[in-house]
């Protein structure tokens, strides 16, 4: 019963969502206000109904109800309850209706929390949002229904994937998708802009919030991904350029360019059509890594079934959004009111510079990741494009926006100072370089450790370079700590927020060269005491047993981790039995030193006793998250921009007159 | 600087930074890939020693031989050809003999597959598609798996 209330909530919102795919664009180009009123409360129901249906999957995996195909295929009743509930996403169908859910999400809180735009832009955007709506709500119920029963139903359930039953699943697809899906709605925006015609600097700080909130859980989503493969894969790797990542780095690569650029068009009312245009870009590129992800088009633990009419209603849905977008685009884009030229040594220009790197950078990832799938389908040869693809073309196009970037975040609006700003940071070009020199020093000259201590200056130059806008400033070292401190607690978010994001990067940088440069690992068969030495650690291996867990049995291994004779760890990495598969799973243990790791992962034990171990140490290989973690608090920290809050641009003189009334400031409803 | 100069500029600017990625694209793209070859193809083709490949394939019954301890050899084959693979590390947990695989390495002299990388299935229903694709083309794939499918889709109602 619940579950036919489920299903007939999931037609419901269909239904819903092709009135509000025409009524509200009808309304908004025809000015009838009681067509665009429609909108707000259509949105909310559709959120409302495809929650029921959510509800009603969840209580399934909850109640092991095997009468449906899907907890019988991936589900079991000795689950955890964790798992019974991020089970639900945990396979194809459930995954679509969780995308399809943050969809509609995103749809309800434009019409709740964007009261204060012009009815007919919110009209038009949540028209275009139905648009997507409907598409992936008609996947679902069509070629991808989670509601199939089965007659008779099955006492048992196949199991959920081991791979898949980590905290990971319960974390990492949700944040990634709100990232994802989230920028549905920039989309939306962005078609209702060319739809109506009208694009000012007013959209863009309306639109700003929505990307800020994609862009921070699709940051959180990729780093909190590269995590979990890291410790659960047991290879020691943090990134392989799979496909499956690059699907949702592109995005994120022209969502920030998105997220740079709709700054300019904010304060300077320019480069207008670009940034209508990354926006439809960056929603496409999300479709297409749903595509690739979801389609079975691609081998990986992401493509749960391979179903071949499933890939092709994708890539439909894909054609039509990005074909008509284009489309639209092609049309109706002349006839916006381009904006102004500006000079190019300035705050904008160098956000130009930046736009142009990062989608040519996401142009290389893009010819990557698809040229396999393109070769192969024209001339039968099967290739692989990997890391060294990868770091031949990514890394080179990154370097002039590391070194670019402390020049932009100094550099003023309009008409900027380029070798005073050039003398400004000249205390974070000596850091870098004393960093480079003293890690060649370090290392001796050969072409490794060259390469290393370029990385290596570039990520101080890049850390230093933004923290310099902090000590500049508050004049750290001229006027006083006390008053410095004074300065700093009066900083507007947006100085935070630039700061945070862009040290981010460069400690993420850091992070990545170091743990390249100087990693290290030993493979080696083990016996119940026996030592090795590696990196200054001694290793004892101690003993192994089993014991069971909820679902599975396990052995682990025992291994005592010392360091000038001291135990500074206990790891027990262990070989897992899945009881409903039979299948096997490694589990590794990981301990933290500062920001390195030591990591083990086990494998098969031989005749004798023995082991084989693998030891990874990783130096500073936390920094990678770390620097991923501060960029989204500076994602946050811009949303709490109280410009972003306000409804009506408010020219600077006007700005200065509210400046002294804060508090008092209330939003101003526009038009 | 007239509005005409500058958009001449940023549009240079645009096309050195496109043509300089489009060039190291191409140069990636011809230096940096990796082929993917089954058995036959290797024993068909010389493969230049030391050129990273691909080998995919099942892991032959009674070749894995772990007796050397972190150093594991065994075979892969297309059931035409086998070609002898070494690789120091651990296994994939899903790697057994008689499952598709991939390893990813280079020939040595002695015409050993010496492999950095081996990949298996995610899960128990998965196999590498390259590998898949090869075994059938080759008239090699049993169709177990299918067969097991269509068992089940006949509960499906």
């Amino acid at each position: 019963m619940i579950i036919e209330l489920g299903h007939y909530a999931l037609i419901l919102a269909l239904v819903v969502a092709a009135v509000q795919s025409v009524f509200p664009v009808w309304g908004a180009v025809n000015s009838d206000h009681r067509l665009m009123g429609m909108a707000p409360g259509l949105a909310v129901l559709m959120f409302l109904l495809t929650c029921v249906a959510f509800a009603a999957l969840t209580w399934a995996y909850l109640n092991s109800d095997f009468s449906l195909l899907n907890t019988y295929q991936n589900s079991h009743s000795d689950k955890p309850l964790v798992y019974k509930i991020s089970g639900v996403w945990g396979n194809h169908e459930g995954s679509i209706l969780l995308w399809v859910l943050i969809l509609v999400l995103f749809g309800a809180l434009v019409a709740v929390f964007s009261r204060n735009i012009p009815q007919r832009l919110r009209a038009a955007t949540l028209g275009a949002q139905g648009w997507v709506s409907f598409a992936f709500l008609l996947f679902v119920i069509v070629a991808s229904n989670p509601f199939t029963r089965i007659s008779p139903a099955p006492l048992q359930g196949s199991g959920l994937n081991p791979m898949l039953q980590d905290v990971g699943l319960a974390i990492h697809p949700p944040i990634l998708y709100i990232g994802y899906v989230g920028f549905s709605i920039v989309f939306a925006f962005a078609a209702a802009a060319l739809i109506l015609g009208k694009l000012d600097a007013a959209w863009a700080r309306w639109v700003r919030p929505w990307i800020l909130v994609s862009w921070i859980f699709l940051t959180l989503g990729i780093a909190m991904g590269s995590y979990w493969a890291y410790y659960e894969l047991g290879w020691g790797g943090w990134w392989f350029w799979d496909p499956v990542e690059n699907a949702s780095f592109m995005p994120w690569l022209t969502g920030t360019a998105l997220l740079h650029s709709a700054i300019v068009m904010e304060r300077r009312d320019a480069l207008k059509v670009w940034t209508v245009f990354l926006a439809l870009l960056t929603f496409s590129l999300s479709l297409l890594g749903t595509f690739l992800v979801r389609s079975g088009v691609l081998t990986s633990v992401h493509a749960f079934a391979v179903d071949p009419a499933r890939g092709l209603f994708i890539l439909a849905i894909l054609l039509i959004f990005v074909g008509g977008s284009l489309t639209l685009f092609a049309w109706r884009a002349p006839l916006l009111r381009q904006g102004g030229l500006f000079a190019p040594i300035s705050r904008e220009g160098s956000l130009v510079l930046n736009n142009l790197f990062l989608t040519t950078a996401c142009a290389a990832v893009f010819v990557g990741t698809l040229y396999p799938l393109v070769l192969e389908a024209f001339s039968g040869d099967k290739i692989s494009v990997g890391a060294p693809f990868f770091n031949l073309t990514f890394g080179p196009i990154m370097v002039p926006v590391l070194i670019l970037m402390p020049f932009g975040q100094l550099l003023a609006w309009k008409r900027g100072d380029a070798w005073g700003v050039a003398q400004r940071l000249t205390s974070a070009f000596v850091i870098a370089m004393l960093a480079t020199v003293g890690l060649i020093w370090f290392m001796g000259v050969s072409t490794t450790s060259i390469m290393t201590a370029l990385g290596f200056g570039l990520a101080f130059w890049a850390i230093f370079g933004s923290l310099w806008e902090i000590i500049e400033r508050s004049q750290l070292f001229k006027i006083g700590f006390g008053r410095s401190m004074a300065r700093i607690k009066g900083f507007a978010p947006t100085v935070w927020s630039t700061v945070l994001g862009h040290a981010g990067l460069g400690i993420t940088v850091l992070g990545i060269v170091t743990t390249m440069a100087f990693e290290s690992e030993r493979v080696e068969v083990m016996r119940p005491g026996d030592t090795l030495e590696q990196n200054g650690y001694n290793v004892t291996y101690e003993k192994s047993w089993t014991q069971n867990g909820p679902n599975y049995q396990e052995m682990v291994s025992q291994y005592t981790l010392r360091k000038g004779g001291n135990v500074v760890g206990i790891m027990e990495p262990s070989k897992r039995a899945y009881n409903a598969s039979g299948m096997p799973m490694s589990e590794t243990s990981i301990a933290t030193f500062g920001f390195s790791q030591v990591y083990f992962a086990t494998g098969d034990s031989d005749e004798n006793g023995g082991i084989v171990t693998r030891i990874y140490f990783k130096p500073l290989i936390t920094l990678i998250w770390i620097g991923t973690l501060l960029m989204s608090l500076g994602g946050c920290i811009a949303l709490f921009d109280r410009r972003l809050r306000v409804g009506a641009p408010v020219s600077a003189r006007k700005r200065k007159g509210v400046a002294g009334s804060v508090a008092t400031a209330t939003p101003t409803p526009a038009e | 600087m007239t509005r005409k100069q500058k958009r001449l500029g940023l549009i240079g600017l645009a096309g050195l930074v496109l043509g300089s990625a489009v060039g190291l694209v191409l140069y990636g793209l011809s230096s940096s890939v990796t082929y993917f070859q089954s058995p036959s193809d290797i024993a068909e083709q010389q493969v230049e020693v030391g050129q990273r490949i691909r080998l995919g394939g099942l892991v032959e019954d009674d070749s894995l031989d772990k007796s050397r301890g972190s150093v594991i050899l065994f075979r892969v084959t297309d059931q035409a050809e086998a070609i002898p693979v070494s690789y120091k590390g651990i296994l994939p947990d899903l790697f057994r003999e008689g499952q598709g695989i991939i390893a990813e390495g280079h020939m040595n002299e002695k015409g050993v597959f010496i492999a950095d990388t081996v990949l298996a299935k995610h899960d128990e229903s998965y196999m590498p598609k390259e590998v898949y694709e090869t075994l059938k083309e080759d008239g090699h794939w049993m169709e177990e798996d299918q067969a097991a499918s269509a068992e089940q889709s006949i509960k499906v109602n």
